[in-house]
């Protein structure tokens, strides 16, 4: 679970989160969006199906893979949040070339 | 970009700008791709809107984070063509390098090349490191920096380096609520690093300033276990806690959120992609390029400079981009060699005064032996494949002598990461079960690409 410090305050992007609306504030990364409003895992492993959030926050673990407006694998670290994006945990994907 | 720039860089974090900033200064077409939407890489990271808001957060984070703001000035007015965004996936040797920006796939072709992708968090294979709840403490970090976000509940701090105290004494500056500090740094290890002082020159600007973070952060009432061993994140769905061997007894301290750090290594991804030559640090156990004097590596025309040269920190790393940026010059007639080899003349010298203080930060804050060669046979290894220490010991077993023929056996290095959180570990066991250097062992062959990239970019290729 994740805080905001005060001066983070203005949460005036919104995106869709499998079907949940979550708010952000502006310049936020995807991952950083889904780790402070709580919505659970950002994906899961291709071998035992096993939950993952983000473990680098720099575009090297790529546990925080998703799927953003229809397009999978995405490292949902490097992608900032803009409004009415679509964000979809990434189940179970293998490589980043499939 | 239709014409040919002079110089691509890629990475805009202090050794990428600092190069750029130069390489402009003297008449070079300066291309600049960094997949961060900001520039400042990791140390500098979202520094122009933190310089921006008079906030706590810029208390909190520093006067060292603050000084980024006037190299982020000289990048921001020079004229460079930087895109954010942009994510490198290949690049050739002949410096042609691909990347995607907005979507669309595109290859640009430089006459010189400059590899400035800094450094990642070193991986550390405890049990229970995959477990949500885990993360880097250079990834806490970046949460600050980047959306001003703290971890809420109690969190325990695990590991060694100056990095891993820095972000706990801005954790507890946040106002978060850090219940324990373990690290694995033992009283021996700050004994033999004591016999390096006389050769380093800055040690007591350095000293003097890890001391006051660690007088901080004891005084906001943070336990500090120094030398614990026997790491294991407790937890089966997500981390409730740690687990750690003090002073001869197994404790369990319970958590919300677990950071855990053991320094950070060189970026090889994109060197290793080139298959330029490659050698092995000691005592830090990393692999890094093998450059000359101007940091140009074995492939004629292709340099890297800044933390994916070797780790040598972020003053050193932008002095080391203005070295290499002069050089490119030279090489492409701008400049005479005497004018290079004049305007360095300065560089050299401030370029060997941040290095000294490297052979004590290095042996004290050599990683921990136990994550390096996992005892425990489930601990994940490859997080992406989920392969244990103990099937890569049956790899070996089985006659696997290197991490390639490891990978077609076990599938570890085969995920998205493509070993970047596996490799140096893999590398150790097969080393310490065939009785042999981690040198001889080697790496992973990495081929492109390196980043994800999807059809649907690739129908847009246009080069
Ligand atoms: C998470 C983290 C936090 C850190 N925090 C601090 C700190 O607070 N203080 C400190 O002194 N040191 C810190 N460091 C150490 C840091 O490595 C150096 O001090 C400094 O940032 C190195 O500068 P650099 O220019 O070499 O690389 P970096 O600053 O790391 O910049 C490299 C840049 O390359 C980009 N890049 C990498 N790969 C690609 C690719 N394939 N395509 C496009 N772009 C790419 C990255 O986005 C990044 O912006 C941190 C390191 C890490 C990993
Ligand atoms: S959190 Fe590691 S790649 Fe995004």
């Amino acid at each position: 679970m994740y805080k905001r410090l005060p001066e983070g305050d203005d949460l005036s992007v919104t995106f869709d989160f499998e079907g949940e609306s979550v708010s952000a504030r502006p310049g936020d990364t995807v991952a950083a969006a889904i780790l402070v409003s709580d919505a659970g895992h950002t994906r899961t492993t291709p071998v035992t199906g096993a939950p993952r959030l983000p473990y680098c926050m720099m575009g090297v673990c790529f546990d925080c893979l998703m799927e953003i407006d229809g397009v999978p694998n995405q490292q949902a670290c490097l992608v900032e949040v803009r409004d009415g994006m679509r964000v979809k945990r990434q189940v179970g994907a293998r490589g980043v070339d499939e | 970009m239709s014409t040919e720039p002079d110089l691509i860089i890629i990475g805009a974090g202090p050794a990428g700008q600092a190069a750029a900033v130069e390489a402009a200064s003297h008449g070079l077409s300066v291309l600049v791709l960094d997949e961060q939407s900001q520039p400042g890489g990791q140390i500098y990271r979202n520094i122009a809107r933190n310089a921006a808001n008079e906030s706590k957060l810029r208390d909190i984070l520093g006067r060292d984070y603050m000084r980024g703001a006037a190299l982020a000035r000289e990048f921001e007015k020079a004229d460079i063509d930087y895109r954010a965004g942009a994510s490198v996936w290949q690049v050739d040797p002949n410096c042609a390098v691909s990347f995607t920006h907005n979507g669309t796939a595109s290859q640009v072709t430089g006459r010189r090349l400059l590899i400035a992708t800094g450094a990642q968090e070193r991986p550390v294979a405890i049990p229970g490191w995959t477990l949500p709840g885990v993360m880097g403490a250079g990834a806490a970090q970046v949460l600050l920096k980047s959306s001003g976000v703290v971890p809420m509940g109690r969190i325990v701090v695990v590991g060694s380096g100056p990095l891993l105290l820095l972000v706990t004494q801005q954790l507890v500056d946040a106002g978060a609520d850090v219940v324990a500090m373990l690290e694995t740094t033992r009283t021996a290890d700050y004994l033999a690093a004591a016999g390096t002082l006389p050769g380093a020159l800055r040690a007591p600007e350095y000293l003097r300033k890890g001391m006051a973070m660690r007088r901080r952060v004891k005084a906001a009432g943070v336990p500090i276990h120094s030398g614990v061993r026997g790491l294991a994140v407790l937890g089966s769905e997500t981390a409730k806690g740690v687990r750690f061997g003090h002073g001869g007894a197994m404790q369990e301290v319970e958590a919300d959120t677990v950071l855990l750090h053991e320094g950070v290594v060189p970026n090889v991804q994109i060197t290793r992609q080139l298959w330029c030559d490659h050698e092995w640090v000691e005592p830090q156990r990393y692999w890094r390029p093998v450059l000359d004097e101007y940091y140009n590596t074995s492939i004629a025309g292709i340099a890297v400079a800044g933390d994916s040269a070797g780790i040598y920190g972020a003053e050193y790393a932008a002095v080391a981009g203005r070295i290499a940026a002069l050089d490119a010059a030279c090489s492409l007639q701008k400049i005479s060699a005497a004018d290079r080899d004049r305007e360095a003349a300065p560089l050299l010298k401030q370029r060997a005064k941040y290095q000294a203080i490297r052979p004590l930060l290095d042996s004290l804050f050599r990683p921990n032996p136990e994550i390096l060669t996992p005892a425990d046979d489930d601990t994940i290894v490859c997080r992406c494949e989920e392969v244990s220490a103990g099937a890569i010991r049956e790899g070996v077993r089985l006659g696997a002598t290197g991490p390639n023929q490891l990978k077609s056996y076990m599938r570890c290095g085969m995920g998205p990461c493509q070993g970047r959180f596996c490799g140096l570990t893999v590398a150790e066991i097969i080393a310490a079960e065939r009785g042999e250097s981690v040198r001889d062992v080697g790496y992973y062959r990495i081929r492109p690409p390196i980043k994800p990239v999807t059809l649907g970019e690739l129908a847009a290729f246009d080069d």
